[in-house]
């Protein structure tokens, strides 16, 4: 006989804390529905913080990039040293850029 | 002991009781999530208990702390709600108990915010908020219960039917209720119903679920007048403590 | 055919498959004929990984690993998570009869934790491609390992102080190196764990202190427990590494950090102070200081009572795989009905079709 937990579908965890700025991924869990995520979620991962936010995201909704692209996708950034504020020589007497 | 002091130790021993029967569950839970929530509950119940014990303590005077008051009163000083001495049973009759009680005590506290006993009135603040998540996580799993397999149905059915009668106890105001209500130290229970009711009636629709008929029932813990229960799990949790008389832990 | 052809071809092949990865949804046929290179590229492909754990690059779960490197952290990872479950029994044992309110309050949100690490591991052995219902499954049949030392009885309160101070010292031991294994989900649930592993000691430690300072009988029931759990918790890190097989290739691989033998010397070397402080005997007649060598030398162990344990002799594994067995069987309509709820709501949510 099939269990039943089996089904219970996977769940990523994401949270920001009170004094965060963003939600940082911490981990997944198991529940059959949304509410239930979030109360698993917040038994399991802010036992210690207040005032947080909690996103569940279906890992199966989860598109993720493929570590095999990593070069075609990030390397091509590495070359174009424009987008660095260090590239650019301002005169020190123009103080606020 | 005066009404007042009586009124509070009501609800702490009534929270006391009920953290204890959750406290049996830690490790044994249907799924791992459900031991942590379980255990949630058992830490906020005991929390709420160990603030009312003290207010009970200061109140009456004697030097009594937490742990005196705890450890080393009998089952007929218990004050606590019959409904909350019901054994575990199992994780179905858990959330029976546990819903039933919820909604009650959250509408309790509520009312308990315009206490004129102004630390009454904080620990009902603090704990509002924390009952608010317990009866959202117990009505949660009523609904999925009542209303998943039919197993699931018969067996929270089964437990409703056995429990309801328990509820007389929460709305039938006696002499240390009305010694509280006076002063405005707390609400009248059967003020409490209506509120109560709503919120029980519209998780029972939604779990498929048949609201008990009115039974009579008048054995209430809250007057120190329990059934077989409350033995077993006091000699339970008092048994060391009271094996060395004076040790610290 | 010359092996460089092999890799020009491989090669070409790659950057074609990446191109068309970037620009479209990806050509099947194309993967096909990588993996088939890949398999001859397999030596290439593990020198590479080996490459990235020696420059402490961390493994994330959909990199390309050894198949064994997989196996062996499912193993260990789902090991660890088992006995962090099973490890919620000795001391949940406790939560009624706790002394005090204080006491108990700690206790249950110690072992709330500890279901808590549980769940974390699982879900970084997940990240590897195993259900947790699997792995379940194998603890609740008898096939999975877990930490021995939760097979013995806590028959008293002081138990309770013994295992926070001395098993979960030895766990920190070996969860702080942990922190920085090569397996990404692995070293982060480990950063998590060890923030919260630290109160679990002191708690221990603090009871143990209360006993220690008590009432005669409180001293003795202290000293009992820590002539229960002593030796134990020295066979928690497992045999000599000239013993363990799997020790070599796990080191290599950054999943262990320090051998066997070192993390036992220095819980040893943290642990007899702590108890000298305590005023309580360590139970080892061969305990003594090593001024030169600035360790403690302690008795030899009696590994024939740890073989014991592991082969399921111990003196509470049959009870504590039932406890599982009961909590898992009797929760299986539970686990029905959440489903079964779940299932109708999407039901009844799900837009027609067209």
């Amino acid at each position: 006989m099939s269990d039943p937990v089996k089904d219970w579908p996977l769940y990523e965890i994401f949270i920001r804390a009170r004094s965060g700025l963003d939600h940082k991924h911490v981990g997944s869990l198991h529940a059959t529905d949304a509410r239930m995520a979030i109360e698993h979620a917040r038994d399991l991962y802010t036992r210690r913080q207040e005032g947080v936010s909690i996103w569940a995201v279906r890992s199966n909704d989860i598109v993720a990039s493929d570590p095999a692209e990593a070069e075609a996708l990030f390397e091509p950034a590495r070359d174009k040293v424009y987008r660095h504020p260090t590239f650019y020589d301002i005169p020190d007497e123009v103080k606020t850029l | 002991m005066t009404p007042h002091c009586r009124y509070v130790l009501r609800l702490a021993d009534t929270n006391l009781v009920l953290a204890q029967r959750l406290g049996e569950w830690v490790g044994h839970a249907p799924a791992l999530e459900e031991d942590l929530g379980l255990a949630n509950f058992a830490l906020d119940l005991l929390g709420q208990a160990r603030m009312l014990f003290a207010h009970a303590g200061e109140l009456e005077g004697r030097g009594r702390g937490e742990d005196d008051l705890a450890y080393l009163r009998e089952e007929s000083e218990y004050l606590n709600l019959t409904l909350v001495e019901q054994p575990n049973g199992d994780f179905g009759r858990t959330i029976v108990r546990q819903f039933l009680f919820d909604a009650w005590q959250l509408a309790l506290y509520e009312a308990l915010l315009q206490s004129k006993d102004p630390r009454l009135a904080a620990i009902a603040a603090r704990s509002a908020k924390e009952s608010a998540y317990h009866l959202r996580y117990s009505g949660g799993w009523l609904i999925r219960l009542g209303d998943g397999t039919p197993e699931s149905h018969e067996r929270v059915q089964r437990a409703l039917d056995r429990l309801w009668p328990f509820t007389n106890e929460l709305f039938d105001g006696d002499d240390v209720d009305r010694a509280a209500t006076g002063p405005g130290i707390g609400p009248a229970p059967e003020s409490l119903r209506d509120a109560w009711s709503r919120r029980v009636d519209e998780v029972l629709a939604e779990a498929t679920l048949e609201r008990p008929p009115p039974v009579k029932f008048g054995w209430y813990g809250k007057q120190g007048r329990h059934g077989e229960h409350l033995g077993y799990l006091l000699a339970e949790m008092q048994s060391l403590h009271r094996a060395h008389p004076g040790a610290t832990w | 055919m010359p092996s460089k052809v092999f890799l020009c071809q491989s090669w070409r092949c790659r950057r074609l498959r990446e191109a068309a990865l970037m620009y479209t949804q990806g050509l099947d046929s194309l993967g096909k004929e990588c993996l088939r290179d890949e398999a001859r590229d397999g030596a290439a492909l593990e020198t590479r990984f080996q490459a990235r754990i020696d420059a402490e690059d961390k493994i994330e779960p959909k990199d390309w690993m050894p198949d064994a490197y997989r196996r062996t952290l499912i193993r260990q990872i789902s090991q660890h998570a088992h006995s962090e479950i099973v490890g919620m029994l000795p001391e949940g044992n406790w939560i009624t009869r706790a002394p005090s309110l204080l006491r108990k309050t700690i206790l249950i949100a110690k072992v709330q934790d500890e279901g808590g690490h549980g769940a974390y591991l699982y879900s970084a052995a997940e990240t590897l491609g195993v259900a947790r219902a699997e792995l379940v499954g194998q603890l609740l049949a008898g096939k999975a390992k877990y930490s021995s030392i939760f097979n013995y009885p806590t028959p008293t309160w002081a138990d309770v102080g013994a295992i926070g101070w001395l098993v979960d010292g030895a766990a920190i031991m070996n969860q702080i190196p942990l922190c920085r294994c090569s397996y990404g989900p692995y070293a982060r649930a480990m950063v998590r764990i060890c923030k919260e592993e630290s109160f679990h000691q002191r708690q221990g430690y603090e009871i143990m202190l209360r006993l220690a300072r008590g009432t005669p009988a409180q001293r003795e029931m202290a000293q009992a427990a820590l002539d229960r759990w002593w030796w134990p918790s020295l066979m928690m890190f497992g045999p000599s590494d000239i013993d363990s097989k799997h020790s070599a290739q796990s080191m290599r691989w950054k999943i262990k950090r320090f051998s066997n033998d070192e993390l036992r010397q220095k819980f040893v070397d943290y642990t007899v102070p702590q108890a000298d402080f305590l005023g309580l005997q360590v139970p080892d007649p061969g305990l003594r200081w090593d001024d030169e060598a600035q360790h403690y030398r302690f008795g030899a162990i009696d590994w024939s009572e740890f073989e014991q344990v592991l082969q399921g002799n111990g003196p509470c594994n049959r009870e504590r795989l039932e406890a599982r067995r009961r909590a898992h069987d009797d929760g299986r309509w539970v686990r029905e009905a959440a489903a079964a709820w779940a299932a109708k709501r999407e039901a009844a949510t799900a837009p027609r079709a067209a």
